[in-house]
């Protein structure tokens, strides 16, 4: 792998991230729990919208075949999508989905930092466009979590299902590959072992004010770095690529 | 001061041409009146979320994907604006939703018809945004003061979304054949609907005299559907797009284009509530609010826990 393939291959894999996850954000359109959150939650797939496709027009134009943005987010298939398990999932309830939430944030937070001193200049400045919004997200969500860890016993419920569903995805947002070593080689990306005392150690605090436990269990499931993904993937893709599927070449 | 004298001094405002404001004196009727109209254009803007929501998570590209969420945003913002211009008439938030949920409020009939291809969203944009600016151009002249300035604001944006919806026709106008239906078939169904946005002819709509008189209402519907009519038609012909009306005709005399028989009996069937989607759009959002009670519940028991603390503080 060159450094370039790698450098497209880690775009992809960020823009990946944004795109599902802002996927299922705009599912709750309509469907908030009160007409402010509704818009809150439709903004924030906004703007990770829009990171998506900040990071799949810098992967478009590493790429070697011409491919555009809308050809990389539309065209692949759930085995050539690296986002992570995690933003895949489906959003369950309002509490589920802030959770998902505040771990990605949280994640996102600390992976944007390490990349402002990237040696690659673009990374580094879509990283900082990124991590202004998800500072934002992360106190979004956090802000939720806290206020239905201490809200009514059934909020609390609610949250302590979530933590116990979600926390097996959280390992595979740490993991590496080959296009990592490369990149951390040449000082374009970070290690991820370093982020994650970071990450457990701002999410903690956030739970622990929530009065809510880290579950303990050992069976992490991890694959999305490297096109291994739950089934869920696939359903969502097919729904969010059905026109360009349909209509091959059409323009929009 | 007495209640005559009140209601001289309301009168002489209305005549004015000046703002009544949530404080002044207003009599019942004029308060209920606003009150209806308001929560129905609130309860129109949240609702029409729905149908445009049916294509969010299809929108072809990445841009589209954007456009369309931004513009559904604009919507619930819309909403949520009106709600709160609505209260300072007296009534709380979820006491409208509740009579959205038991029928005894209304929304706009247009968004109980369903959005089956791509090209509605472009033809909502289009055809039903542009019917509604028309209609809220006129309304910034309104005489409840918080309603006319929620309008001039609202305004803004929806001008945009009817410029966005139109793009989204034109673009489709110039694609593949299949495209080209699609666009054609989104015109066909949503013409007439769009039509009928302004409501009954003036001589059958009981509401208009009043709200004319208290200059709640500031154009006919017959005047405002016209000017809809003339600007619309032009724009359908520039992209290639059929208008579905065989009597439609230029009248060189009047420079108006005059348009076949509306059919009435649909709007009334719809309204009556056998759209295709009534049902379905009203049952979503008691669903939806039904299941977002446990989150407001423990807002309510945070904010309260918080408070206590505060005060054994």
């Amino acid at each position: 792998m060159t450094t370039n393939e790698a450098l497209f291959n880690f775009s992809l894999r960020i823009a990946d991230d944004n795109l599902v996850l802002a996927q299922r954000l705009a599912e709750w359109c309509s469907r908030g729990p009160i007409l402010e959150e509704d818009l809150a939650i439709t903004n924030i797939s906004l703007d990770l919208l829009g990171e998506a496709e900040d990071f799949y027009e810098y992967a478009a134009s590493l790429g070697d075949e011409k491919k555009s943005a809308d050809d990389l987010a539309f065209l692949r298939s759930e085995r050539e999508y690296f986002n992570h398990l995690l933003v895949e999932q489906p959003n369950g309830d309002f509490a589920c989905t802030m959770m998902k939430q505040m771990l990605y944030a949280g994640y996102a937070k600390h992976f944007y930092e390490a990349l402002l001193n990237s040696k690659d200049e673009t990374l580094g400045a879509l990283a900082n466009k990124g991590l202004k919004e998800v500072k934002y997200h992360f106190r979004h969500s956090s802000e939720w979590i806290i206020r239905f860890g201490k809200g009514t016993e059934e909020s609390q419920l609610k949250c302590n299902k979530a933590i116990e569903e979600l926390w097996r995805f959280t390992d595979d947002l740490f993991e590496m590959n080959a296009t990592d070593k490369i990149l951390m080689t040449q000082g374009i990306s970070c290690s991820l072992m370093e982020i994650h005392p970071l990450w457990k150690a701002e999410i903690s605090h956030v739970l622990d004010e929530a009065g809510i436990a880290i579950p303990e269990v050992n069976n992490a499931i991890k694959g999305g770095i490297n096109g291994l993904h739950t089934e869920h993937l696939g359903q969502l893709l097919c729904e969010m690529q059905y026109l360009q599927r349909a209509h091959p070449g059409a323009k929009w | 001061m007495t209640e005559e004298e009140k209601l001289i001094r309301f009168n002489s405002l209305i005549e004015q041409d000046e703002k009544i404001e949530p404080k002044d004196w207003m009599p019942e009727a004029y308060r209920k009146t606003v009150l209806r109209q308001m929560t129905q254009h609130a309860h129109s803007e949240v609702i029409g979320m729905q149908p445009e929501g049916n294509w969010v998570l299809r929108a072809p590209t990445l841009r589209a994907k954007k456009i369309l969420l931004a513009k559904i945003q604009d919507e619930g913002g819309h909403g949520l604006y009106l709600y709160s211009a609505a209260e300072t008439l007296g009534m709380d938030r979820s006491t409208m939703i509740q009579q959205l949920h038991e029928g005894k409020a209304k929304y706009s009939h247009i968004f109980n018809y369903p959005t089956l291809n791509w090209a509605d969203i472009g033809a909502i944009g289009w055809l039903v945004d542009g019917a509604a600016i028309v209609n809220q151009v006129s309304l910034q002249r309104t005489s409840y003061g918080p309603y006319a300035r929620a309008m001039v604001r609202i305004c803004k944006e929806e001008s945009f979304h009817q410029r966005q919806g139109y793009e989204i026709m034109a673009h489709m106008m110039e694609g593949t054949k299949a495209q080209r239906e699609m666009a054609q078939d989104a015109m066909n169904r949503w013409w007439w609907p769009s039509l009928m946005m302004f409501g009954p002819s003036d001589k059958d709509s009981w509401h208009t005299q009043e709200s004319m008189h208290w200059k709640i209402k500031r154009s006919s519907n017959d005047d405002l559907r016209q000017k809809f009519i003339d600007k619309t038609v032009d724009q359908a012909y520039v992209i290639g797009l059929t208008v579905p009306d065989k009597d439609l005709k230029f009248n060189e005399a009047t420079s108006h284009w005059e348009i076949g028989a509306i059919n009435w009996d649909e709007f009334w069937n719809v309204v009556k509530g056998n759209g295709l989607c009534n049902h379905k759009r009203i049952s979503h959002h008691i669903q939806f609010h039904n299941l977002g009670k446990w989150v407001r519940e423990a807002i309510m028991a945070y904010a309260e826990k918080n408070n206590q603390l505060q005060t054994s503080n």
